[in-house]
């Protein structure tokens, strides 16, 4: 069961990870225009012609 | 680069709003000429290929109006950091993704601006540039020629506390969706540990982890509880949260407890479970209240014009209207919407006061009259000085009207709140018998006593009631918005389904509120005179301009102010105006009559009448099928109100009836026991609307009437009024079944809790099978009939 003390550090830590990129989306606003992001990601940015 | 998909028909489409144009020409109007030839100049052509990926076709708003002069925006300007300037605009005609992109590659394209930013769904443009290296004026000139309208709005009055409330009820939620997911991780070992012999201290570790993680986590996630549950003890009363405090604080202290001890159950992973649930109810209950509200202001903004003050040494000014004080002098440009209540100083125009008075036709006004805020002035610019504050305004008459009657109207208790009141001390109560049974008259430990008193609470937790409602309420709300009706306030479905009673308005609401054309002119000089009219914004000229849109528009044209406009075309001058500018006989009908005479002898007279809404017949039969009493209450003289009821088949009608009497007439109906539904649009139907049971105004409304109305519809149509009553008949059976499931799942599991059968891992399954079976029973408003009228 030592392998307990390994694995569950490691999943904490990812979650954790995880739980910490949606805080720091959140607070960089990336969920404030949820359907114009939606349709933005259909057109490129301007071609520099 | 593809060209923009042209139609085969004898009339072509405009290459840039696809209205229909002449046959031949590329474009309805030079307004669009202008704006494609601008979208080529800038290198973005390619937005006419892209904005047919998104599926959206309609893009008639587009048409750029040359008379929309953008006013003096520096009252709305705020610094930025690195001395640069920050304007946040609401625009107008945002239809899809590809006009945001146009909108921000236009504006980025313009030297010193530093960021372009269009938000989709609250529509708002936020434009960030260099301090003195742009014009702001000539940035918002750009979009406008594009064809959007673009309005000032102040970020920080619609940057409410409601946002920030969403986003801590998000992340309340991320931390209880992360501790609950690695909790139940840990639960599911220790669950099949106890099948199979797992090692208690393996089973000791797995519980100190679960509670290092639940414990700091119930801390931050249970905060919007524990402050609702604070207040409601504070004041002596007990809502749903304090059984919900109670349970999220009781169930990991006991479980911690217990894993000093070494006990086989711990709790955490219940307690974090419940809160999870909980905190997506709470989520989406805010999110369509807050959305309601934000659609709110938004019409308020799009509505609120700038008043243009004269100073005394002679300079304009644009100030928000909210920034007027009483004796300064205004300027109403013709076409203007009146910012407030004042007197005429100079000038001599004509008045449209439909919104407030309910008549169709403009009166004339000189010096010394008395205007009122929200009305249109219509032919000529004018002078006024704003009503001293002391002075009765007709506007603060009908605000004070408005207010008595919202508290007259007495607090609406929602169906959850009524259910969650009584249920609320069962809760206690049997939880609390539960403990002193086990512990006096069982003989049990107070320790083992409690844990069954928290299983009690846990399994008895209102998580599918908390979920019932709000569910329900954001799949409705956002089918009702695909057609065009936007609740503004979150009881407005439950109010609704209960009215058995309907009162419209007749001018606006009723009726479309604009004249238009309605006999049937010979079609060349019917387009003749359109052309003429276009000239022009007299409401008559702008009504026969409206018949016609393809006709080109001609010039040169003289317009002698109040009676009519003569082309002087190529054969001889038309002269186009009222009778007797004309030549013609006044027959002295009720209706407005245009008459436009050639050289030749040509001779045509134009009918233009308010007309009813296309299905105003359809909607008021659907809304009797359903055995609704319907009436109507106009402020308009009474022959055209009566005309009006008989053709709709209406059999009730009054006339003539001020705010005022409204307002009486909904609280006699009211005292008879009847709910009514008030439907109205001008500013004389505020007060009414606020009275009423529940309230619908359309979009095309006055702001203040939109302001107390519970729900606004946009289109031409009235069938939005029958659509939201369905709506909300299904939304409320569906509500009342919830609850009902929930009910039935908690009556179900309380004995076997109170019986000390409930492990954690019933529990666990108890709660998020009833949430699950409630979201589910919920979506099927979303699915299962197909959205009934769309929007125009």
């Amino acid at each position: 069961m030592t392998v307990l003390l390994i694995l569950i550090p490691i999943a904490l830590v990812l979650g954790g990870l995880g739980l910490c990129a949606f805080l720091w989306s959140l607070k960089s606003g990336q969920y404030d225009d949820l359907e114009g992001a939606a349709r933005r990601i259909l057109f490129d940015d301007p071609e520099n012609s | 680069m593809s060209e923009a998909p042209q139609s085969a028909l004898h009339h072509a489409q405009c290459r840039h709003c696809g209205q229909e144009s002449e046959p031949g020409q590329e474009f309805c109007c030079p307004g669009c000429r202008g704006a494609y030839v601008l979208v080529g100049d800038l290198g973005l052509a390619s937005y006419y290929a892209k904005r047919c990926l998104d599926g959206s076709t309609d893009f008639t708003a587009l048409r750029p109006d040359e008379m929309a002069a953008q006013g003096d925006l520096s009252a709305w300007i705020r610094p930025a950091p690195e001395g640069r300037l920050s304007l946040t605009l609401m625009v107008d005609g945002l239809s899809c993704g590809a006009c945001v992109w146009l909108i921000e590659q236009s504006l980025l394209r313009q030297p010193g601006v530093v960021s372009a930013r269009v938000s989709l769904s609250t529509r708002r443009l936020n434009l960030v540039w260099q301090a003195g290296m742009a014009d702001p004026a000539q940035l918002a000139g750009l979009v406008q020629r594009l064809g959007y309208r673009l309005l000032p709005c102040d970020p920080a009055r619609l940057a409410s506390a409601e946002e920030k409330q969403a986003r801590e009820l998000l992340r309340c939620l991320a931390v209880a969706g992360f501790a609950a997911g690695n909790i139940m991780l840990l639960s599911v070992s220790v669950w099949s540990g106890h099948a199979a012999d797992m090692a208690a201290g393996t089973r000791d570790l797995l519980h100190w982890i679960s509670g290092l993680i639940a414990l700091p986590a119930i801390a931050y996630a249970g905060r919007p509880f524990f402050r609702s549950a604070w207040h409601a003890l504070r004041a002596g009363r007990t809502n749903m949260d304090v059984p919900i405090s109670l349970a999220v604080i009781l169930a990991p202290g006991v479980s911690l407890v217990e894993t000093f001890q070494s006990g086989p159950h711990a709790y955490f992973d219940s307690a974090v479970t419940l809160l999870f649930f909980l905190l997506i109810g709470r989520y989406l209950d805010h999110r369509a209240r807050y959305r309601a509200r934000a659609l709110g202001e938004q019409l308020l903004a799009l509505n609120a014009v700038a008043a243009t003050v004269l100073e005394a040494d002679g300079t304009r000014r644009d100030i928000p209207p909210t920034a007027l004080r009483p004796g300064m002098v205004l300027l109403v440009g013709a076409g203007q919407r009146i910012p407030a209540d004042g007197i005429v100083t100079e000038g001599a125009s004509e008045i449209d006061t439909s919104t407030v008075t309910g008549e169709t036709l403009p009166r004339g006004i000189t010096a010394g009259g008395q205007v009122y805020a929200g009305t249109l002035n219509l032919s000529a610019p004018i002078r006024l000085r704003v009503a001293a504050a002391g002075e009765a305004t007709l506007l603060a008459d009908i605000i004070r009207l408005m207010e008595a009657a919202e508290t007259r109207r007495g607090r609406f208790v929602q169906l959850a709140d009524r259910v969650a009141r009584h249920y609320a001390p069962v809760v206690h109560v049997t939880a609390l018998a539960a403990f002193l049974g086990w512990w006096l008259l069982g003989g049990m430990a107070w320790q083992d006593a409690l844990m069954i008193a928290v299983a009690v609470l846990i399994i008895t937790c209102p998580c599918a009631l908390a979920l019932a409602v709000p569910v329900v309420q954001v799949v409705a709300s956002q089918r009702l918005m695909r057609s065009g009706v936007l609740l503004k306030s979150g009881d407005a479905l439950e109010r609704l389904q209960s009215i058995n009673h309907v009162v419209f308005d007749k001018t606006g609401t009723l009726t479309l509120g604009r004249l238009t054309l309605v006999n049937d002119p010979p079609a060349r000089l019917l387009r003749l005179a359109a052309g003429i009219a276009a000239n022009s914004r007299h409401p008559l000229a702008r009504a026969l301009a409206q018949a016609a849109t393809a006709a080109p528009v001609l010039s040169p044209v003289e317009e002698c102010p109040g009676q009519g406009m003569i082309w002087h075309g190529p054969e001889g001058d038309w002269r186009l105006g009222s009778a007797r500018f004309a030549g013609e006989p006044d027959d002295g009908t009720q209706m407005a009559v245009l008459w436009l005479v050639g050289p030749r002898g040509e001779k045509v007279r134009f009918d233009l009448a308010d007309e009813l809404r296309p299905d105003a017949a359809d909607t008021i039969a659907q809304l009797k099928a359903r055995g609704l009493a319907i009436e109507i209450c106009s402020g308009d003289r009474a022959a055209p109100v009566t005309a009006i009821a008989s053709r709709l088949g209406i059999d009730t009608s009054h006339a003539q009836m001020d705010p005022a009497a409204k307002v009486r007439h909904l609280q006699s109906l009211a005292a008879q026991g009847r709910r009514v539904l008030m439907i109205g649009d001008g500013i004389n139907d505020a007060a009414a609307l606020a009275a009423a049971h529940v309230s619908m105004a359309p979009a095309s409304g006055a702001e203040i009437s939109q302001s107390a109305a519970d729900i606004v519809f946009q289109g031409e149509r009235l069938a939005p009024i029958s659509l939201a009553l369905t709506t909300a008949r299904r939304s409320h059976n569906l509500m009342r079944q919830n609850l009902m499931l929930a009910l039935c799942y908690n009556l179900a599991a309380v004995p076997l809790a109170v019986l000390g059968f409930v492990t954690p891992l019933l529990a666990a399954i108890a709660m998020s099978s009833s949430s699950i079976l409630v979201i589910l029973n919920s979506l099927r408003l979303g699915h299962s009939t197909r959205p009934e009228g769309g929007i125009q």
